[in-house]
């Protein structure tokens, strides 16, 4: 079901040929929100968390690079290894380059969206290195040859019997089978195996504590600690907006994080790794690709608070209806939506608008990122670059022009018609999309100003 | 330059002023005893089965009605160590462990609002031993139970550790159609011991 | 208090009794109202599509034509919004500040600045309330279900004290209709959709009328349900307010 269309309301209009499983998507990621909301609603200080959590990352990105060095400072007292990339490409060379150093070509790897940023594994496949994913979700979508329509929940737009197929053809379970406790038993034997035989694992980073070197990654599934711990060399991977100043820090935002992604009060492990142990390397990437240059846009900066937990994504009623894949980004949902255009506007120019400004998202970001404000900027800044249709560009200028001047507007004569007239897509479209599924309204004998002159004037 | 030094003059370039950290200030009200209930609540929602035991012998005595001889249970606290074959240090590689059954580790201590328990690498010596064992065992002492997260980190702070975790029952996923399966890659189930 | 009437475009050629309602329950409450009759539109079309830029002359016009009133009612938490928070013109003069900071949506008046306690009206039907995301989380008209606070609703605390009217329960109190301006068109798949399901909720829960602060997202859900040949209509609030 993977989609390759780049443009959202295309891909969306695939996704909703299936009216049932539309909904079924819907209602599955509504669980999730309403599981985030009796998380969240039995905690009384949750909105001073929220603020707190919005007041450290703002300190954070304020004093970044000093956080960074204080960080690098005493990761590397701790024996961990510090490497920077500039950009996806040196990242990827980076982790290569110690494998190779190791004569490592097997590799298990925990959930990182930074290296699904990145094209890790695409990278790594095509100079002879094995990538397996041992979270169960992206494991899933690895067979499947598909990227996560999720950041927190991978496989979120597969059907059981889909996953069943799946592992009958790879992991050779009974044909038809699709109970997820079956499945979930299947795929443990075969990780299992995996987790015991390779020598290096990678893992993505949550929070990393400038104050004492450390960092946190948090699983359900145990599966970034089976890899990090049986491997020689653990690599953990990190865009540089992740670190925070304190260890203390750390009860906020684990008291956030697990409640706003699935409404758990914590995720299952949460693991401070500090000093490799005596056998193993520990090294961290430091990742930038492009966040630096984003930290300068006053606009825009508040983006590189994410912590990633996804809740922005399930309360969107467009991406419930729409699907990750429908984001073309490994970030998909809102929060996709506003960080993608610092990457490449031109690609990502329709996610701006893949929103109904609902506001829903802002509400429920535990670091308070204005995300549905963002999403509006965004319009502005892509439409003054011209990176709207022709049409649409001459089409809005025209209103606003008509829009400004009363004896105009009023030979015009109904609003409405103008209103449809010069909006966008309706004239570049031989049908209007309004009826595809709506009628119009019926229209009245005489507007309210024609009234209002009878009988007010 | 490197990337190193490339990196760190953008983000100093471009990082907006100073804002200020917060004075993080959480009141608790409730008292211990609402703390020990609030953590069974949470725990049983987690499926960890709870024991409140009296002592060391007790938990002999439950480990004891509850074994099945062929299994391979190691534990990391030695007033259990005829009950159990005890770990006292890292004598072999970790991948040793892959057939124990039954792990039992102490807690520095333990957290009701999550239900997490706080263990660190010198209590378990085995940095893999809590994930790769197919059933873990927790012993806390009713004393060291905190409400929150942020009491946590106060009994965290300027303690040592190379390794520490913060653990909220068994191993689980629900990535296939959110459907809640226990014993993802690591433990299938969990029991914790507490104590006092 | 002199009052000016902030009539949106679709409402002014669509909608004329929304208007009418609006306009004879804030006389009802002793303001002297006044629609200017040069208003066109708030602008918002073209700044939702990302051309504020394009709407100098609208917002010029919008601030000569509102300037010097006490307040500024309008049936449209939307364009209420987008007047709050989006006008300013070249000149950045006082006016355009107070502009600002007086413009109203129709129930944040009544309980706010009127505070109206007594609604002599009676409408005998089982209605649904609809929460336009911009009234709520822009206007704060109701609490959000996103948030660990109190409820409250204004409109719903106004729709209370009228006669015989009966609020039906929602499923999802607070989801976005899919209207969303251009989106309605520019997202046809996803606006139809999200539409059905919101008007499904309120069949489901056997509303006879979806009601609420702004027309646009009212007129979306009529769509749909005319399309369905469904039995359940909309209405607006101010038109239940004022009916007797």
């Amino acid at each position: 079901m993977h989609s390759t269309i780049t443009n959202h309301a295309d891909a969306a209009i695939d996704f909703n040929l299936d009216e049932p499983r539309v909904d079924w998507h819907d209602k599955t990621l509504w669980f999730i929100r309403e599981k985030r909301d009796m998380a969240s609603h039995n905690i009384p200080e949750w909105e001073e968390l929220r603020e707190y959590a919005s007041q450290i990352k703002n300190n954070v990105l304020s004093n970044l690079s000093q956080y960074l060095q204080e960080f690098e400072e005493k990761a590397k007292a701790n024996g961990i290894i510090v490497h920077w990339a500039a950009d996806a490409e040196e990242h990827n060379k980076i982790v290569h380059s110690i494998l190779q150093k190791h004569n490592i070509d097997r590799m298990v790897k925990s959930k990182s969206m930074l290296t699904e940023e990145c094209g890790l594994n695409e990278y790594l496949e095509a100079n002879g290195v094995e990538v397996i994913d041992t979270d169960l979700g992206e494991r899933i979508v690895q067979l499947a040859k598909e990227p996560p329509s999720h950041i927190v929940l991978p496989c979120i737009h597969k059907k059981k019997e889909e996953i069943g197929e799946l592992f009958h053809q790879y992991l050779g379970t009974e044909k038809g089978a699709s109970d997820p406790k079956y499945l979930t038993a299947a795929a443990r034997e075969h990780l299992r195996e995996t987790f015991l035989t390779r020598r290096a694992a990678l893992t993505g980073v949550n929070f990393a504590i400038a104050e004492t070197g450390e960092f946190v990654v948090s699983t359900n599934e145990g599966n970034a600690d089976m890899g990090a711990h049986l491997a020689d060399v653990h690599i953990a991977c990190m865009g540089i907006e992740k670190v925070l100043p304190k260890q203390h820090h750390l009860g906020v935002f684990l008291r956030l994080l697990a409640r706003s992604a699935t409404g758990q009060p914590i995720t299952t492990y949460s693991s401070h790794f500090k000093v490799p142990q005596p056998h193993q390397e520990m090294h961290i990437v430091f990742v930038d690709n492009g966040r630096s240059v984003h930290l300068g846009k006053d606009d825009f900066r508040n983006s590189l608070k994410c912590i990633r937990c996804a809740a922005c994504m399930n309360t969107c009623p467009v991406y419930r209806r729409s699907g990750g894949h429908s984001y073309h980004n490994a970030v998909a949902g809102p929060i996709g939506s506003i960080l993608t255009p610092n990457f490449d506007m031109r690609a990502n120019k329709d996610l701006p608008f893949a929103s109904t400004l609902c506001g829903s998202c802002s509400n429920v970001c535990p670091v308070k990122i204005d995300i549905h404000d963002q999403l509006y900027k965004w319009r502005q800044v892509l439409m003054k670059e011209g990176l709207g249709p022709t049409t649409k560009n001459a089409s809005m200028k025209m209103m606003g022009w008509v829009l400004s001047k009363p004896a105009l507007y009023d030979i015009s004569g109904k609003a409405a018609r103008l209103v449809l007239k010069y909006t966008p897509f309706v004239v570049s479209n031989k049908l209007n999309p309004w009826y595809k599924q709506r009628e119009m309204p019926a229209p009245p004998k005489e507007s309210f100003k024609e009234w209002y002159k009878k009988n007010r004037s | 330059m490197s990337s190193r030094e490339n990196i760190l003059k953008e983000v100093l370039k471009n990082q907006p002023p100073d804002r200020a950290l917060p004075v993080i200030d959480v009141a608790v009200t409730t008292t211990h005893a609402e703390w020990i209930e609030a953590l069974k609540v949470r725990l049983d929602i987690l499926h960890v089965t709870v024991h409140e035991v009296a002592d060391y012998s007790a938990i002999k005595t439950i480990l004891q009605q509850e074994a099945i001889p062929q299994e391979r249970t190691v534990t990391t606290i030695e007033a259990l160590s005829d009950v159990s074959t005890y770990i006292d240090s890292v004598k072999e590689d970790a991948h040793s462990l892959e057939d124990v059954d039954l792990a039992i580790i102490p807690a520095h201590f333990g957290v009701a609002e999550n239900g997490a328990m706080w263990v660190t690498d010198s209590l378990i010596q085995y940095r893999v031993l809590p994930f790769i064992t197919q059933q873990l065992a927790v012993v806390v002492s009713k004393n060291n139970i905190v409400y929150n997260m942020h009491q946590a980190y106060e009994k965290i702070a300027g303690t040592n550790y190379d390794f520490g975790v913060f653990i909220a029952g068994p191993s689980k996923t629900a990535d296939i159609e959110q459907s809640l399966v226990l014993g993802a890659h690591g433990p299938k189930g969990m029991t914790l011991f507490l104590l006092g | 208090m002199r009052v000016a009437l902030f009539i949106p475009c679709y409402v002014d050629q669509f909608y004329p009794n929304v208007a009418i309602a609006t306009l004879e329950l804030l006389e009802k409450y002793g303001c002297s109202v006044t629609y200017p009759l040069k208003q066109t539109c708030c602008g918002q079309p073209m700044a939702n599509s990302g051309y504020e830029h394009e709407g100098e002359g609208c917002s010029q016009l919008f601030a000569e034509n509102f300037a010097g009133y006490d307040y500024i009612v309008c049936p449209s938490g939307s364009c209420t919004l987008h007047i709050k928070h989006h006008l300013h013109t070249e000149k950045n003069s006082p006016e355009e500040a107070h502009i600002r900071k007086t413009v109203y949506e129709l129930c944040e008046f009544m309980v706010d600045v009127l505070k109206v306690d007594n609604i002599k009206a009676r409408f005998p039907h089982k209605v649904g309330m609809h929460q336009s995301c911009h009234g709520q989380r822009g206007l704060h008209l109701s609490q959000m279900s996103e948030l660990t606070a109190e409820p409250f609703s204004k409109p719903g605390s106004l729709l209370s004290m009228v006669k015989d009217v009966e609020l039906i329960k929602l499923d999802r109190i607070d989801e976005c209709c899919g209207f969303g301006g251009t989106f309605c068109v520019a997202e046809e798949a996803v606006s139809a959709k999200m539409g059905k399901d919101r008007v499904a909720d309120h069949v489901r829960h056997e509303a006879e009328y979806i009601t609420g602060a702004d027309m646009s997202c009212l007129m979306h859900m009529e769509g749909i349900l005319k399309r369905q040949n469904s039995k359940t209509k909309v209405i607006h609030i101010a038109e239940i307010l004022n009916s007797y």
